[in-house]
């Protein structure tokens, strides 16, 4: 059965091309442009993987991080963060936040598609979330 | 006697260094050795002919035996030795007397690189600063990033081949094109936007101040009274400074309407640099009192006049040097100067006889009163300005209180109101005896 990536990210263009790239090897994307209702929106579709940008209408990727963190239902959920600012401040709270994976925008095609599967590579969502190497949430 | 002391010691040392014998010199003066002697162990006071013929034999000026003319520039090149963290070789500053007297040239260029080089850093760190909070920026970039990136996207799934629907395809191109417009017209307004901010010259948190002071120093910050004149104010290039400087110009004109000249020089005949028997012939407060006396043209025979005032927080916002004194450029000054200490008891005016380190010790007259900037109000916090005159001291009747300039540079390594570590290495000790 194919798995199911959800993608929260507010710009078309983006939104198109990687649901093109992920679909074409298998995945079912769901995506939410709007930050306020994510969580929910994570909630109701449980992905395998959520890939979630940082700059986001309604409420940041980090408060939206923080949020399913605190959810034991999503607590280990592989979360991998796109944001355009690669400051090492930003990457510190991500990861305070209990991010899998943090990617710099503009990343490759291949990039994303080698984290979106290595996050969901391992057989249990939970052991996947230990390789990250992650152990906050 | 301090400065005849100090006078004698100066000698000694400028003898050594030029090599030269006790009994060559006093030779050479027409005195006897142990009177030489006697004077450089501070046990007889010299000036005169006998200064003068000194000087000359020792190729120095007389003012380098007597006054403390050097120390601003020892205190800036002990400032600069000390904020050198790397390299292989330190700076003599055991020796730093030494080579301000013999290259007071070079001395004085590595004072001032230092000065630019503090600026420079200032900058850049506002610059980063601004780089870091500039919400246009951040957004300008975040715009042109999510473009590229959607750009690279596309154009990825466009060139690694294979099936691509033709609806796709079309669909894909169609972003592409968007997205480049998106990202010319965003890296435009970028471009527009990079280009003003370096014009402005506003970027820099202290540079309107910068820029002021530096427009203070070519109009001559002694030259006043003055009239509203627009063409002084050609010389800013940013609204911020032009502001300053039309807000000081106003108060000086202000000023000079309530003490006009022949009434401060009526005043300043009677009394000398008096600000309270100035303020009290005009009718003014103690603060204009002081601003009027500090931007008196200099005038022969009359001693010079510095002032320094300070906003509630202790911030400098005008400083006028005098020689000897000089108040630093960036960060906090000595906090036991009367000016802070008048901040804190707001209208009660100080006067101190200061004593500021160095060899010879400078002794300053300082006068000091913390005055309300704005009228009083019950539904907003006090707003106060502390104003301090200073003036050199010739007197040796009055308590002298000891303060530095700031805590970096300052020898006086106990001092209670000490703040950070003072760089100086070895505190400069008058030698006892032979």
């Amino acid at each position: 059965m194919a798995k199911r990536v959800l993608l929260i990210e507010d710009e078309p263009n983006i939104i198109e091309a990687i649901r093109f790239i992920l679909s074409r090897d298998g995945w079912i994307v769901d995506t939410h442009a709007d930050g306020a209702s994510a969580v929910a929106a994570v909630g109701a579709k449980m992905p395998e993987v959520v890939i979630l940008d940082v700059m986001l209408p309604g409420k940041s990727g980090f408060d939206i991080l923080r949020e399913l963190r605190a959810d034991p239902a999503h607590a280990k959920r592989p979360v991998l963060m796109l944001t355009a600012r690669g400051q090492k401040k930003d990457r510190d709270m991500a990861e305070a936040a209990g991010v899998s994976l943090f990617m710099t925008k503009p990343f490759s095609n291949s990039e994303i598609l080698e984290a979106v599967r290595a996050l969901a590579g391992a057989p249990d969502v939970n052991d996947a979330h230990d390789a990250s190497g992650d152990s906050d949430g | 006697m301090p400065r005849t002391s100090l006078t004698g010691t100066r000698i000694r040392e400028r003898r050594t260094l030029a090599g030269v014998k006790q009994a060559e010199l006093a030779r050479n003066v027409g005195i006897s050795p142990a009177y030489l002697n006697l004077i450089e162990h501070n046990r007889r006071r010299i000036g005169g002919k006998l200064l003068v013929d000194l000087a000359r034999e020792l190729s120095v000026e007389v003012t380098q035996l007597t006054e403390g003319a050097q120390a601003p520039l020892i205190e800036g090149l002990q400032d600069a030795a000390s904020s050198q963290t790397q390299g292989s070789i330190a700076p003599e500053t055991d020796r730093v007397e030494e080579f301000a007297g013999r290259f007071a040239g070079w001395a004085a260029l590595v004072v001032s690189q230092r000065d630019r080089i503090e600026g420079l850093e200032r900058r850049i760190a506002a610059l980063s600063d601004r780089l870091a909070h500039d919400p246009f920026l951040s957004d300008a970039l975040h715009e042109v990033l999510s473009t590229v990136t959607a750009i690279r996207s596309t154009a990825g799934i466009l060139n690694t081949g294979g099936e691509i629907d033709p609806e796709w395809q079309v669909r894909f191109h169609r972003n592409l094109y968007e997205d480049s417009q998106r990202l010319a017209s965003g890296s435009q307004a970028l471009v527009t936007y990079l280009d003003t901010v370096g014009r402005s010259g506003d970027e820099a948190g202290g540079a309107p101040f910068e820029e002021f002071e530096a427009w203070l120093d070519t109009q001559g910050r002694a030259s006043g009274p003055v009239s509203e004149d627009e063409d002084r104010l050609a010389g800013l290039s940013t609204p911020a400074a032009r502001k300053m400087a039309q807000a000081w110009l106003s108060r000086l004109t202000d000023d000079a309407l309530a003490m006009p000249d022949a009434m401060v020089e009526d005043v300043i005949t009677a009394h000398g640099i008096n600000p309270a028997a100035l303020a009290d012939a005009s009718g003014s407060d103690l603060a204009a009192a002081m601003r009027r006396l500090a931007v008196l043209p200099d005038a022969e025979g009359r001693a010079p006049v510095g002032i320094v005032i300070c906003d509630g927080s202790g911030t400098l916002s005008f400083r006028k040097m005098i020689e000897g004194f000089a108040p630093p450029r960036f960060g906090a000054a000595c906090p036991l100067w009367p000016l802070y200490q008048a901040l804190l008891r707001p209208m009660q005016p100080v006067r101190r006889v200061i004593v500021l380190p160095g060899l010879p010790a400078r002794r300053y007259l300082a006068y000091a009163i913390c005055q309300p900037r704005v009228p009083a109000r019950f539904d907003m916090p006090e707003v106060v300005e502390a104003t301090m005159l200073i003036t050199p001291y010739q007197g040796a009747d009055d308590a002298t209180i000891e303060v530095g300039t700031s805590c970096r540079v300052c020898p006086r390594l106990n001092c209670a109101a000490r703040r950070e570590p003072s760089l100086i290495m070895a505190t400069p000790e008058l030698e006892s005896d032979i």
